[in-house]
C-alpha cells in the first residue's frame, strides 16, 4: 500500500468521523465530509511541495 | 412505540449517574452512547469507522504503547490508545499491538490507533453534552 494511499484513507476516517460528529443532517455531513477530505489531502499535497526542497 | 427516540426525549437531560454510566459505555463500546440515545445513524458510523481505523493501524503494524511516565510523548501515546475501549482492552489480551519499527507502516499504523482513541473521545464528549442537554 502506497503512502498516499495511506494517508487517502486517514483523511477520509477522520473527516466521517468530524462530519458526522460535527453535522446532524445527512446532506450536511457529506458536504462538511468532503471539504474536511479536501482540505486534509490539499493541505498533506501544499505541505509535501514545500518540503520538497529540503535536504533529507 | 416504534423504538425511535423524539426530538424531546433526545434532547432531555439526564440524571447524573446515568450520564456517567453512558459515558463509560460510550468509551467501551464506539458509538454506543449515541445508539443508547437514539442517534442510530451517528451511532452506526462511529461504531463502525473508530473500530475499523484501529484494525487498521494493527494491521500496519502500529504499536498500543505502554504506560511509561519517564517518557512523556509514549505515556500520552498510550492514553489516547486507551480511548478506544473494548478493541484496545481485547487487542492488549492477545498480545496485538507490539509494533514493528521496521515496517515503513510503522508511523502511519501509530497515527491511526492514536487518533481512533481520540476521536473516540471526542464521541464520547459529544454524547456527554447530548445527555445533558447541551446539544
Amino acid at each position: 500500500m502506497t503512502h498516499f494511499l495511506l494517508l487517502l484513507l486517514f483523511a477520509f476516517f477522520v473527516s466521517l468521523v468530524f462530519a458526522v460528529l460535527m453535522r446532524d443532517e445527512p446532506r450536511e455531513q457529506l458536504r462538511t465530509g468532503g471539504l474536511l477530505f479536501g482540505a486534509f489531502v490539499g493541505a498533506a499535497l501544499v505541505l509535501g511541495w514545500l518540503m520538497y526542497p529540503l535536504p533529507i | 412505540m416504534n423504538g425511535r427516540a423524539t426530538t424531546a426525549e433526545k434532547s432531555r437531560p439526564r440524571e447524573r449517574g446515568s450520564v456517567a454510566l453512558l459515558a463509560v459505555t460510550g468509551w467501551a463500546v464506539p458509538g454506543a452512547a449515541h445508539l443508547w440515545l437514539g442517534r442510530r445513524q451517528k451511532g452506526l458510523v462511529f461504531l463502525i469507522a473508530l473500530p475499523l481505523m484501529f484494525v487498521i493501524g494493527l494491521l500496519l503494524h502500529g504499536r498500543l504503547f505502554p504506560f511509561e511516565p519517564s517518557q512523556p510523548l509514549v505515556a500520552l501515546a498510550a492514553i489516547a490508545d486507551v480511548g478506544l475501549g473494548v478493541p484496545y482492552l481485547i487487542a492488549k489480551a492477545f498480545g496485538l499491538g507490539a509494533g514493528r519499527v521496521v515496517a515503513s507502516s510503522y508511523e502511519y499504523g501509530n497515527a491511526f490507533l492514536i487518533v481512533a482513541g481520540l476521536l473516540n473521545s471526542l464521541v464520547v464528549l459529544d454524547a456527554y453534552d447530548i445527555a445533558l442537554g447541551r446539544k
